[in-house]
């Protein structure tokens, strides 16, 4: 790879992406770069590949050809496929926190050590340090009073707040968010996007697949619209959002009110 | 009409206690040994290795599907001479009794790992573990919950299988019995008692079983 200056770099890299189910075509040669502390909101119609696009860019899914970097690990899959070795894999994601639509928080393990089991397992930090940046990660999400819970005992927000206290334990250079709040009741979202809002903020470097167009404009930084496994329009938010110039991306915007909540049905 | 007469059986308890001793002590060895292969196979099924899971699928199909008192006879009098390797009759017992008994513990595993959710491998392997912690620190865990009371009424059945190492003059429970019978002409009242005592000893762990199914009905 070239060297280029690190002032300049992007955080996350995606080069000719490819990615295909038995004989469907999920993904069909996609680029895209994040700049550090970027929000790129990833949106379109299901089935469009925006999910397979997030966990390809921490290897959940091999991709069939192309490149994935982000920070300094940088995998080139040419045309085979091939996962790197389990350990190199392991260490690639232990860079990059991922946020499920179900949360899969471990329901053997309180709250408290959920959030420390990355810590402890992965990074080896004696139990003494992970302790208290796992509390405080708790506090940061408003959850510290539920430390010693266990997930049965949480609303979805709640457990969807853990898993953002989980993943940011390891201390990530970028937080993936795939479909987050799809998986709540509509009165739970909000406390969600309250966070993913202050991470941002924070200078965080994310990239959102949602639903949540309103929060898309609001908080992302660029609007990627993907439909059929292309990426059909990008570019600023606000501009992607409320003046789309592809048809395809005003046909899909149309579904939501201008204001952006979905459209009841 | 039989007159029954228990008394006699009393002249007994010291061999039938060394016996019981044989059992219990069996049961504990080919539980834990079958545990262990029935791990493995378990984990070598569920490999992405062909030939490893090839390997423990036939394994398992071998000693699932055929009886138990076949496996004691041939691993006792046709492995020594196969192999080489002289056997007494407790290592072939235990041998044959732990591989048996892990081909079935081995399906009992697989299928409570398999049953766990795939979005908490997922979840692991985002937070940057390797296979192997996934596996101990999230699968398993979760695993064993589900898995105990099946293992556990596989064991009751292993506790009453080590009664055929008596065919091969292992001195359990029954061929002490069986020893104490041909010595008082007794058969009736000491194949009774010993009846009995498998089943003093087995009843309460299941209703430990289904305790345990219970609780864990309460808590998924």
């Amino acid at each position: 790879m070239a060297i280029e200056s690190t002032m300049t770099e992007p955080k996350i890299e995606v080069a000719a992406l490819r990615k295909r189910f038995g004989d469907l075509e999920v993904l069909k040669d996609i680029n895209l770069t994040v700049e550090a502390g970027g929000v790129v909101a990833l949106i379109g119609p299901s089935g469009s590949g925006k999910s397979t696009l997030l966990r390809c860019m921490n290897l959940l899914v091999a991709p069939d050809g192309g490149r994935v970097r982000v920070g300094a690990d940088s995998f080139d899959f040419g045309n085979s496929g091939q996962l790197p070795p389990a350990k190199t894999l392991a260490r690639f994601r232990a860079n990059t926190g991922m946020v499920f639509q179900h949360f899969n928080l471990f329901p053997h393990m309180s709250v408290l050590a959920n959030v420390m089991e990355g810590p402890l397992t992965v990074r080896r930090m004696p139990k003494a340090q992970a302790e208290p940046l796992a509390r405080s990660l708790l506090v940061k999400v408003g959850l510290a009073d539920k430390a010693d819970a266990y997930p049965n005992k949480l609303s979805g927000g709640q457990k969807q707040r853990v898993a953002i206290a989980r993943a940011l334990a390891m201390e990530p250079e970028v937080m993936l968010f795939d479909e987050a709040t799809s998986a709540l009741d509509p009165e739970l979202v909000g406390e969600v996007l309250q966070v993913m809002r202050a991470l941002a903020a924070e200078g965080m470097t994310m990239v959102i697949v949602t639903h949540e167009i309103a929060f898309a404009r609001e908080v992302a930084d660029r609007v990627v619209f993907m439909r059929d496994g292309v990426v059909v329009e990008e570019g600023p938010a606000r501009a992607v959002i409320d003046t789309p110039r592809e048809e395809a991306t005003r046909a899909f915007l149309s579904h939501f009110h201008r204001r952006g909540e979905a459209v009841p049905g | 009409m039989y007159q029954w007469d228990f008394g006699l059986v009393w002249t007994y308890r010291w061999l039938l206690l060394d016996g019981f001793a044989v059992t219990v002590g069996f049961t504990v060895a080919i539980v834990v040994l079958g545990l262990v292969a029935g791990l493995l196979a378990a984990l070598g099924k569920l490999s992405p290795l062909r030939p490893v899971a090839w390997l423990a699928s036939a394994y398992i199909e071998v000693f699932r599907c055929t009886p138990l008192l076949v496996q004691l006879v041939w691993f006792y009098y046709a492995l020594p001479i196969l192999s080489g390797i002289e056997m007494s009759a407790i290592s072939a017992g235990i041998l044959a009794l732990s591989l048996y008994g892990g081909s079935f513990y081995a399906e009992i595993i697989r299928g409570g790992i398999v049953s766990i959710d795939k979005g908490q491998t997922e979840a692991g392997e985002a937070l940057g573990m390797l296979p192997s912690q996934v596996m101990r620190r999230v699968v398993l865990p979760q695993a064993l919950k589900r898995m105990v009371p099946p293992l556990m009424n596989q064991s009751i059945i292993q506790f009453k299988n080590t009664s055929l190492v008596s065919v091969l003059a292992v001195p359990d429970l029954l061929y002490q019995g069986q020893v104490a019978a041909h010595d008082s002409y007794r058969p009736l009242e000491l194949y009774t008692v010993i009846a009995i005592i498998y089943f003093l000893a087995l009843f309460p762990l299941t209703l430990l079983v289904k305790r345990g199914e219970t609780r864990l009905a309460v808590t998924d």
